[in-house]
């Protein structure tokens, strides 16, 4: 399957973010998406998981089992710049219940959670409370929960913001293993994943000209 | 064994909560050993003596309402001093200890509320009367609540401790104005229509079962408090060792912590 | 769903959840009004029923700012937001799980507090069975006023402004539906059932407004 983006363009209020962006990723691909401060990297990847509407253009999952979604957000895995993991449950519960609310879409499975744990190396803390944890270790967990319930497409926006260099190294490894086991990512950030090759999407920061309108 | 040892050598610092585990190991089972005599006397006593003969078996109710009443307000002394003891001596033992006696103070006030009540529905031909006294106590029992509610909300204990105290501080001086607030209301609404409890001078018949009653109920208290601050320092012994756990995992072997753990296993 | 449901029950009950904050407000309503009114008990049995469901609302919708607030904070909410199961079910089952933790609660301590007022058992049992039917429309019309001020800062008052006036009709009839319990010639039946229709007419109109306002809402 592929995510296919033709002719983009959104709004943030009056302002026009970006226009015409398109972009197509197969699977086993990451396309990165790079670019300054406010050039629109979040708000692109916002639109494509349907969190925010678009002003035009199209998005849409092409081939195999692209046809079984309804939703592209539905295929999708969305990694913000907030974790989504409550400080009063323990680790084990938070990972728990999105693994039961998110369920497994067509044409994979997730793994366990200990698993999971074990694959960010955080495998010995799934009892203690999400608040006791370091941000980078909850950033971690909070990756955790990408393995819990499969999703074709990752969508990661800064993933490694909070992180050390063997934290990146370890989600390198992560995304890697998503992609052979036939997934795709989407991701923005400033530093290198280290993915090896890979294709990027640079976003310039863009010359307003609804601007001009009411100049 | 080798988490304890971790426990220990981290609070070493707070000599004051080990010292108080130990002393207070030693005598607790006395305290409650007491507490079962004294109580076994009391209640022995009280089904003893003889009816009141016009308020009749109910009278045996106020064996249990009176101490449990007093001791209401007991707890809430012993609160406001733990809270000086936090606010002035930042003395480590002292929110542990004004934390752990709001639950019991608060189950005490609602013994007294819930046997004035079975009391006065005989006596009154109600369940419950706005009366100045009674009104008083339950005005009590929601400052109880409110405290065990914040101390709930917030959770770090230190937040928690300072603020707490400040409440318990504030609610102390507050409650001779609440005290002589509900008496003015009381009797600008209802001129003295409501047979007040405190009747003539009470009978030595019916004093003695009280007065081991009192000290059976006053035991309970210290002997519940005392456990319930060894629980309370427990519990923030694994709550530490549990953020130490935090930070120590995904480090791998080079962390500074495993080296202290690895000493139980030689 | 049952996940989302047993979770917010979870953090209903964990330390800082709203569950007993709840309950304690309402006692504390309650017990004020005799100060303000005089500790007449004929007076306050037959302002009792009034009492506990004015006290009944307003504790109802003052853990409801956070309903979705408080996803909103941590991500969650986007999430939510993506998945292919209709939202509505979400705010639905989330409206449900806040009523068992915060509704529920209150309508369980209705008896207690009838006897402060010296209510009779007719107007006890009448007070709890109108306030088990009534509570949960407040919830649901409740959420879509936290959907509303979802994204807004101080949202928790506005929440309460925005909702109390939506709330009037379930006040009228389950405090019309308690008097006519206790009162021989009124009908207890039709304000009863209208107060029903009025929670089963929310429980459609919240969640779908609920939902509505949190897909605006994104940014």
């Amino acid at each position: 399957m592929r995510l296919v983006a033709e002719g983009l363009s959104a709004r943030r209020g009056e302002d026009l973010i970006f226009r015409d962006v398109s972009f197509d990723i197969g699977v086993g691909e990451t396309l990165v998406v790079k670019g300054p401060n406010g050039s629109g990297k979040s708000t692109l990847l916002r639109v494509v998981a349907g969190l925010l509407p678009r002003e035009s253009g199209k998005i849409m999952l092409a081939g195999g089992e692209g046809q079984g979604f309804d939703t592209v957000a539905g295929a999708c895995h969305y990694l913000g710049h907030r974790n989504a993991m409550k400080r009063e449950l323990t680790v084990e519960e938070n990972l728990r219940f999105w693994k039961d609310f998110l369920g497994d879409s067509d044409g994979g499975a997730g793994v366990a959670i200990d698993e999971a744990a074990d694959a960010v190396g955080l495998g010995s803390i799934l009892h203690l409370p999400f608040g006791y944890l370091s941000a980078g270790q909850q950033r971690r967990m909070a990756m955790a929960k990408l393995l819990v319930a499969w999703r074709p497409v990752w969508i990661l926006d800064e993933p490694t913001a909070a992180l050390d260099a063997a934290a990146e190294a370890m989600f390198a490894g992560l995304v890697k293993g998503h992609l052979s086991r036939g997934g795709l990512a989407l991701a923005a950030t400033h530093q290198p994943l280290g993915l090896g090759a890979v294709n990027e999407l640079h976003m310039k920061g863009f010359a307003v000209d609804s601007a001009e309108a009411w100049a | 064994m080798s988490e304890q040892s971790l426990a220990i050598r981290k609070f070493s610092d707070l000599a004051n909560p080990t010292r108080f585990l130990a002393l207070s190991g030693a005598v607790w089972p006395w305290m409650a050993a007491a507490t079962a005599l004294f109580f076994a006397v009391g209640l022995y006593l009280c089904f003893a003596t003889v009816g009141d003969y016009q308020q009749g078996e109910t009278v045996r109710i106020m064996y249990v309402h009176v101490p449990a009443a007093w001791l209401s307000m007991m707890c809430y002394s012993v609160m406001a001093l733990s809270a000086l003891g936090t606010l002035v001596w930042r003395h480590p033992l002292a929110d542990v200890s004004a934390k752990t006696a709001a639950p019991i103070g608060a189950c005490f006030t609602f013994i007294a509320l819930v046997t004035g009540s079975l009391w006065g529905k005989p006596m009154w031909g109600t369940w419950w009367v706005w009366d100045a006294r009674l009104t008083s106590v339950f005005v009590l029992f929601l400052m109880y609540l409110g405290l065990i509610a914040l101390n709930r909300a917030v959770d770090d204990p230190a937040r928690a401790a300072k603020v707490g105290a400040i409440l318990i501080l504030v609610g102390f001086v507050n409650i001779p104005i609440i005290k002589f607030s509900v008496d003015w209301w009381n009797t600008l609404h209802q001129p003295a229509s409501v047979i007040r409890l405190d009747g003539p001078a009470i009978d030595p018949e019916f004093l003695r079962p009280l007065l081991v009653m009192a000290i059976a109920f006053t035991l309970l208290f210290f002997t519940l408090h005392i456990v319930a601050m060894r629980n309370e320092i427990l519990r923030r012994r694994v709550s530490t060792l549990r953020r130490l756990a935090a930070r120590s995992a995904g480090r791998g072997t080079s962390g500074p912590v495993p080296a202290g753990v690895g000493e139980g296993h030689p | 769903m049952t996940a989302l449901l047993f979770r917010d029950l979870k953090l209903a009950v964990r330390a800082g959840g709203g569950a007993m904050i709840g309950v304690l407000f309402f006692m504390t309503v309650v017990a004020v009004i005799p100060f303000g009114v005089g500790p007449d008990l004929n007076l306050l049995a037959r302002i009792g029923p009034a009492i506990l469901w004015i006290g009944a609302l307003l504790a109802a919708l003052l853990g409801l700012d956070r309903l979705f607030q408080a996803e909103r904070e941590d991500g969650s909410l986007d999430l939510l937001l993506m998945q292919e199961t209709p939202l509505v079910l979400t705010v639905l089952v989330k409206c449900l799980a806040h009523w068992l933790a915060t509704g529920l609660p209150l309508v369980l301590a209705s008896p207690l507090l009838s006897l402060f007022m010296n209510m009779d058992a007719a107007a006890i049992g009448a007070t709890m069975l109108t306030l088990l039917v009534g509570t949960p429309a407040i919830t649901f019309i409740g959420a879509a006023g936290a959907a509303i001020a979802v994204a807004l800062p101080r949202g928790g008052l506005l929440v309460s402004i925005l909702v109390l006036p939506l709330a009037i009709p379930v006040l009228i009839f389950g405090v019309s539906a308690v008097y006519a319990a206790v009162q021989e010639p009124a009908p207890f039946l039709p304000p009863f059932l209208f107060l029903t229709a009025l929670t089963l007419v929310f429980a459609v109109i919240g969640p779908v407004a609920a939902a509505a306002a949190l897909r605006a809402s994104t940014d």
